[in-house]
């Protein structure tokens, strides 16, 4: 997978993965270290657990994964898997040379991700990055899941607010979170609302239970709490201490993330508003200003994502402001959680960013801005976003060729950087900032849905993707070229149009194994994407290149997709039918 | 022509210590991971493993000195030793430490002192001749170690 360009890290994911070795026994340390830097891994080797967990609380992001004996001589094993599921969410193998039954039961249920025997294989470290990979992307389906969750709460408990809102969360969006979470987490834990008595016993989170739950860590104060501590407050007699240790965990998700939006929409002013009421001055005002959007592209992302999280981002803000205060008022222990969701957010939020700065980088540039439909609907999710793509599609067009070589990985760091210099001279007009916020802020879940819809859509995008190339090899933008691979994406938007972030991080995250890939599309030699899942890695990008007032290409709304999806062709096959331009063009009333 | 006389006695030996289920694939392993980084590493494994060993074998026979014996205690010891020995491919020592296991299990003292005794016998053997084989190993050179077998 290595595509040639290197991050000042590692080439590729899985390579630079970060392992913590723990064994008492010193000849399988050394073994396992040397195996494990065959396999391009980064090892980090203890002899003692308690070292390791001492090194893992250390340095709360140190760590990708972490492999442990079962018998150690000061603590046992199955005790540390315990500790580093609760307190950093690292996913944990576990080894040993008894490979009996129920010693494996044991480790599983402990929540071991995997149990590998003595003599231990090199083959079988190779693949244990499927371990950090498929926990990324359940957390970000189980942060979904608990957004809708503790959003439901939230909007349950404040029903009448959102009824004055103009967007009621309440009815369909609960049951659309709830739909959401039913399919892709069939299996999650804590399902807002359902009974899963036919389980044996799970816990249902109640309204009220939870409400005892967050008291229970409001009086303990967040940075000393601990499931026993939680449990016995809570004095429920029929909850164990498990419960409550897995709901914590997912709480603490749920309020880091929460956190990274607060701190998005401080920074950003009336974002949020401006999904839901594209209609707010303030909230372009705010997206103007938000300079500091790259502090924020985790809430965009967040917010990207996640339809629902934006929802309850929005409903929070202006109904549940004391709850969230409260909740949000413990930024410190929150960083503890972000270990678990720092994973998804560097790509997402690279997405996100990427996402969110063409549509403005686009707009500017052309100050097209009458084009834009200002009337974003609120839940811009529901309205086809081709209609606001569109707009910013022409002005694209005609922008510079340097930007459409942007593959959307590795730009996505690097765009937002130098789109947020295009966001000052939008604010020269302060009406158009709505629409392009409206634009922008559609961009992203269109984008969003990009990466859901990859499998139909991927063709014409496909088809796109070469026109692109060819074009940034040329340095002009062909607008003609672009056009259908613009509206392709724009379609592929529209018909896709779900916010499923979940599927989207997934896409995502798919993606980046393949960012090489990507990245081998024609692009500007100084943009070195490396587009590695796992870490913010430097992404290189000739940047400074790049004009203001140029930038708008319609390259980089096209290109975040098409290289996106660039990527997933490698990985999905799908006709390339041209039909489907016609299909995507329909939908697209570009005027 | 010494030099590949050499190699070839190396080689022999080195295959013999399989056929005669000394070794295991994970003495294998091993060698594929010496590399440039590491040239020694088999050795150094080797070598390690039996420094590290050592004490657990005399903690063992601490242990089967006691009165009543403790089959637990043993039994974890035995774990380690059992896993320690795995790690170069020790494949007859490992036979005696599961025999060993089992007979801590069914709490059988004389079975475990009687399967002690072989596995220190078998422990040694393999110790003398893996010494054997680095020694004419570094005689004939460096790279024959890197060699599989057929």
């Amino acid at each position: 997978m290595d595509n040639g360009y290197s991050s000042p890290r590692h080439d590729t994911f899985p390579a630079g993965l970060r392992v913590l070795v723990v064994d008492d026994d010193p000849t399988w340390l050394k073994i396992l270290e040397k195996m494990l830097k065959k396999c391009s891994y980064e090892v980090t080797t203890c002899c003692l657990a308690i070292d390791a967990l001492n090194l893992l609380r250390e340095r709360k992001d140190g760590c990708d994964i972490v492999i442990s004996d079962v018998n150690m001589p000061d603590m046992d094993g199955f005790k540390l898997l315990e500790h580093v599921g609760l307190e950093m969410d690292l996913p944990v193998i576990m080894m040993s040379v008894d490979g009996e039954t129920s010693r494996v039961m044991k480790g599983v249920q402990h929540g071991a991700c995997d149990y590998l025997l003595k003599p231990i294989r090199m083959k079988e470290l190779r693949n244990i990055w499927q371990h950090v990979f498929r926990k990324k992307i359940h957390e970000v389906r189980e942060i979904e899941n608990q957004e809708g969750f503790f959003e439901g709460i939230h909007i349950m408990r404040n029903a009448s607010d959102l009824s004055d809102d103009g967007h009621s969360f309440s009815g369909d969006d609960l049951v659309s979170m709830r739909k959401r979470k039913d399919v892709d987490n069939r299996h999650d834990d804590k399902d807002f609302g359902e009974h899963s008595s036919s389980k044996k016993a799970r816990v249902v989170w109640s309204v009220d239970l939870h409400q005892k739950f967050v008291k229970a860590v409001n009086q303990i104060g967040f940075d000393k709490v601990g499931p026993k501590k939680i449990l016995d407050l809570m004095n429920v007699p029929w909850l164990t201490r498990e419960n409550v240790a897995s709901h914590l965990q997912k709480y603490r998700l749920y309020l880091s993330r929460l956190q990274k939006e607060n701190d998005q929409k401080t920074s950003l002013g009336g974002m949020k508003h401006s999904d839901l009421l594209p209609k707010d001055a303030a909230a372009s005002f705010g997206l103007q200003n938000s300079l500091n959007m790259q502090q924020n592209d985790v809430a965009i992302d967040t917010s990207r994502y996640s339809g629902s999280k934006l929802q309850h981002q929005n409903v929070d803000t202006k109904s549940h402001k004391g709850d969230l205060k409260e909740i949000v008022s413990e930024p410190k222990s929150e960083t503890k959680r972000t270990s678990a969701c720092n994973i998804p957010d560097p790509r997402t939020r690279k997405s996100s960013q990427m996402d969110f700065n063409h549509p403005f980088a686009a707009l500017e540039s052309k100050g097209n801005y009458a084009a834009l439909d200002c009337t974003i609907p609120t839940p811009y999710w529901s309205e086809p976003p081709g209609i606001q793509l569109k707009e910013e599609n022409k002005p694209l067009l005609e922008s510079k060729n340097s930007f459409s070589q942007l593959p959307m990985h590795g730009a996505l760091h690097q765009i937002h950087v130098d789109q947020l210099q295009l966001v000052p001279s939008i604010s020269s007009k302060p009406s158009i900032t709505e629409r392009e916020n409206g634009g922008s802020i559609d961009i992203k879940p269109l984008y969003a849905n990009y990466k859901n819809d990859c499998t139909s859509r991927m063709s014409p995008i496909g088809a796109g993707v070469d026109t692109l190339s060819v074009q940034s090899k040329s340095d002009t933008v062909n607008p003609q070229s672009l056009d259908p691979i613009s509206t392709t994406t724009l379609g592929m938007k529209t018909q896709g149009f779900n916010v499923d972030c979940i599927s989207d991080l997934e896409y995502w995250q798919r993606n980046l194994h393949f960012g090489s890939e990507a990245t081998s599309m024609p692009l500007d030699k100084d943009l070195q994407v490396c587009w590695v899942q796992g870490d913010c890695y430097n992404m290189n990008f000739g940047f400074q290149n790049i004009e203001l007032p140029e930038y708008c290409d319609p390259g980089i709304i096209a290109d975040v997709p098409i290289h996106l999806y660039d990527a997933l062709r490698f990985d999905y096959e799908f006709p390339h039918d041209p039909a489907d331009y016609s299909v995507i063009e329909e939908g697209l009333f570009i005027a | 022509m010494d030099r590949n006389q050499s190699r070839w006695q190396v080689a022999l030996m080195r295959q013999s210590l399989f056929d005669q289920g000394y070794l295991d694939e994970q003495f294998i392993q091993l060698e594929e991971l010496q590399d440039d980084a590491n040239p020694n590493f088999v050795e150094e494994i080797v070598t390690l493993h039996y420094r590290d060993s050592s004490r657990l074998i005399s903690n063992i026979e601490q242990n089967l000195e006691r009165n009543p014996l403790d089959f637990d205690k043993l039994d974890n010891i035995m774990h380690q030793f059992k896993g320690s020995s795995s790690s170069i491919g020790g494949k007859k020592v490992k036979a005696e430490c599961t025999l060993f296991r089992d007979y801590c299990r069914a709490e059988n003292g004389e079975g475990c002192m009687k399967t002690f005794q072989q596995l220190k016998k078998e422990y040694a053997a393999l110790r003398k001749k893996l010494e054997a084989y680095f020694q004419l190993a570094k005689q004939a050179g460096p790279t024959e170690t890197a060699c599989r077998s057929k």
